[in-house]
């Protein structure tokens, strides 16, 4: 414990000189870079150097407000924040100017504020923002608060006092209990209850065991794996070797998708921080456990993250799924017994053991406790991040926190869950988003993405590029799959291009059906859900496209073929 | 299109390449990225050297590099384009910029122009789905995109070639 609490001196101390005086914060997390952040970080690193100022220009992850980006934030020693949304490249010398140098914020650009100010002209709290204040923020609490590639920061805001107190004041079967009293369940689509997961592996006696950390996050429209790397990495970290102790597993393997730059080089740094301040390794914080972590990086693969699949990626293999059983806590990656979890699931158990498990059990619903961390993106006023409670409606998500549809129009479809997840309409906007009424509406939480899609939107069209995407990522192992997806996007090609037939119809059912029984994984098993809810809640637009007698062919489409991969 | 260079010099880049690129624990697919990062493409003789340090077969080692997009196979381009066709950016009008970009690149789907001097790809998620429609010029992530935007860039690219 004594190497904690000087752990924690040291941290406090070099806060210190940071704190002390002007600090810029810039959001370049993947969103924020899309946007234009480095940019306007360059400038203000000339700007800061050309007038001598001693002022820290931090980069941040993002928080989460992606339509307010390249969001700067500017903290001055009285703890007063003035925030700047969408910053243009010429602003940033005015800035620099009046609110650096004069200490006179610049209120008729300002985007929010926080701290003691006064005469703001009108502009907003940030932190009452309806899209900041109607969150429920536990994984994303460091956000764009925290510089993510420095540990010390991290620690001075409580991290790593979970990993202290699992070490040296709770026993094993403790931590072990406290996550399965939280009842957590995986984030990865799956819902599986995290604790009985973590059972299998803590029942087996083997010295090296696995805890594998998903970060694949293929599902087009979902960030937050890669967020939660990129703003906040000890979080997972911490969250990890909780796991392990929870399991007295010997390694732990962090998986992220190749070219996804930010938040692998993010990672690795954190990785070598927590081994630089014995918070890795052997005998970590002078207790008697060991744990090694390590980044694998897969190639692009939408399989890759389903769990077998996964390890035959980190052993270098094709990403194909394996036969069960054995089931990976038995026979797992290198043939040891692994542990196969979603990042927000192992994150999110350096708060449960900090607050413990009544706490969590608190937040959320009867059975999907804890929060969502929601990805919006689409045809949205505000997209962006969001951390929810469970329990929260789609309708309060969409109108309160991202200020509804663009240009007065209506919403039509919603795409939850990944592209295997299905669509919804309008009509489900006050399903509860959690993991049960996600299910019975038709749809999927899945790992939090939702796609918004207002009038204009072609339902068949949108379903065909879904399934083209399921085609494309198709591994190929299961004939009903990769011959069904295949199938099923010519047909789908027929409709568009008006040369189908009511048949048709019956013939996609039939094909999705034999999927869904001859598929070992997910894939394959789920590939239909996007021809069969589309089916089920915009039968109207079906027989419309069958009708050939309205309405122009609409054939082209750009899609990727992969003529290699078989 | 083979390289000019001759062999030893390619085994020379290849051995480098692993040595100082991979990322973690010698795998198939971990020797591959890093010839890939690192040399931008898998020459031949890549797939028998890392047959060879992991003590496998060349057939193996092409049945991974041919499943994930990831690898080219022959030298690559001065520069590429990626463009996201995922069902945020294809709600946003990606299709639309796809199109635009092919016809600019006189191409008919991915792959390299005909002077080899842009590579055009489609990629599944940048991972900035909430400002879409997304694409990267040389890895460098853009969002928002439009059509005049995607033309200048493509534009500013064409300018730099001698």
């Amino acid at each position: 414990m004594q190497k904690f609490i000087d752990l924690k001196n040291v941290a406090s101390e070099k806060y210190q000189q940071i704190s002390n005086k002007p600090r810029v914060r810039i959001g370049t997390d993947i969103s924020g870079v899309a946007a234009g952040s480095i940019e306007i970080s360059n400038e203000f690193a000339k700007h800061i150097s050309e007038n001598n100022l001693d002022v820290t220009l931090s980069h941040v992850g993002g928080f989460g407000l992606s339509y307010a980006e390249p969001l700067i934030d500017v903290e001055m020693t009285d703890g007063s924040r003035v925030f700047y949304s969408n910053v243009n490249i010429n602003d940033v010398k005015n800035i620099v100017q009046s609110h650096i140098i004069n200490g006179i914020p610049l209120y008729d650009i300002a985007f929010a504020y926080t701290g003691n100010l006064t005469n703001t002209n009108n502009t907003p709290q940030f932190y009452e923002l309806p899209e900041n204040k109607l969150q429920k923020k536990i994984l994303t609490q460091n956000f764009g608060e925290i510089d993510p590639t420095n540990i010390y920061e991290y620690i001075v805001k409580d991290g790593y006092s979970a990993l202290a107190k699992a070490l040296f004041e709770m026993e094993v079967d403790e931590v072990h209990k406290e996550i399965l009293d939280s009842k957590l369940r995986g984030r990865g689509g799956a819902a599986f209850p995290t604790g009985v997961k973590l059972g299998f592996l803590k029942g087996s006696n083997a010295k090296e065991k696995y805890i594998l950390c998903n970060c694949e996050e293929g599902d087009p429209g979902a960030w937050n794996d890669k967020a939660i790397l990129e703003s906040d990495p000890h979080r997972l970290i911490e969250g990890l070797i909780l796991a392990a102790i929870a399991t007295n597993a010997s390694n732990g393997v962090i998986f992220i998708r190749h070219g996804n730059d930010i938040p692998i080089e993010r990672t690795k740094e954190a990785i070598k921080s927590s081994y630089d301040n014995g918070l890795l390794g052997e005998n970590i914080l002078g207790s008697n456990f060991s744990f090694d972590a390590e980044v694998v990086l897969v190639g692009e693969s939408y399989v890759a993250g389903e769990e077998t699949a996964l390890m035959e990626a980190v052993e270098g293999k094709r990403a194909m799924p394996r036969y069960k059983p054995p089931f990976p806590a038995a026979f797992g990656v290198w043939g040891h017994p692994s542990n196969i979890n979603n990042i927000k699931t192992i994150a999110n158990l350096t708060s449960i053991i900090a607050k413990g498990s009544e706490w969590f059990t608190s937040i959320g619903t009867e059975t999907s406790t804890g929060t969502a961390i929601l990805c919006l993106s689409g045809n949205i006023n505000k997209p962006g991040l969001y951390e929810i409670e469970m329990g929260t409606t789609i309708r309060t998500v969409i109108e309160d926190i991202c200020g509804g549809i663009p240009n007065n129009k209506e919403l039509k479809l919603l795409q939850t869950g990944g592209p295997l997840g299905g669509v919804l309409n309008s009509s489900k906007l006050d399903t509860s988003i959690d993991f049960d009424s996600m299910a019975k509406a038709g749809a999927i939480l899945g790992s939090g993405g939702i796609i918004v899609a207002d009038q204009d939107v072609d339902v068949i069209d949108l379903t065909r590029m879904l399934i083209a995407f399921c085609q494309f990522e198709s591994c190929g192992k299961c004939f009903p799959c990769r011959l069904g997806n295949s199938h099923l996007l010519e047909i789908l090609n027929r409709i568009c291009g008006k040369t189908s037939t009511e048949k048709d119809i019956e013939l996609m059912r039939k094909v999705g059906t034999n999927m869904q029984q001859g598929s070992l994984c997910g894939h394959g098993q789920l590939g239909f859900n996007p021809i069969k809810s589309a089916l089920e809640y915009f039968k109207e637009d079906f027989d419309l496209a069958l009708d050939t007698s309205i309405g122009e062919p609409n054939v082209s489409i750009n899609i990727p073929t992969r003529a290699n991969r078989y | 299109m083979e390289p000019t260079t001759n062999n030893s010099d390619i085994e020379t880049q290849i051995n480098n390449a692993i040595q100082n690129n991979l990322s973690g624990r010698m795998t198939i697919l971990a020797a591959l990225l890093a010839v890939q990062d690192d040399i931008g493409y898998i020459p031949q003789k890549a797939l028998e050297i890392v047959a060879v340090l992991n003590s496998t077969t060349v057939n193996d080692v092409w049945g991974v590099a041919s499943f994930y997009p990831n690898f080219r196979f022959d030298p690559p381009t001065e520069h590429t384009i990626e463009i996201c066709w995922g069902p945020s950016c294809h709600i946003t009008g990606a299709q639309d910029i796809i199109t635009t970009c092919l016809n600019e690149l006189q191409l008919d789907t991915e792959g390299d122009t005909t002077d080899g001097f842009i590579n055009f790809k489609f990629n599944t998620c940048l991972a900035a789905c909430a400002q879409s429609p997304v694409g990267s010029v040389d890895h460098k992530i853009v969002g928002r995109l439009n059509n005049e935007k995607i033309l200048n860039l493509i534009n500013q690219l064409k300018k730099t070639k001698k």
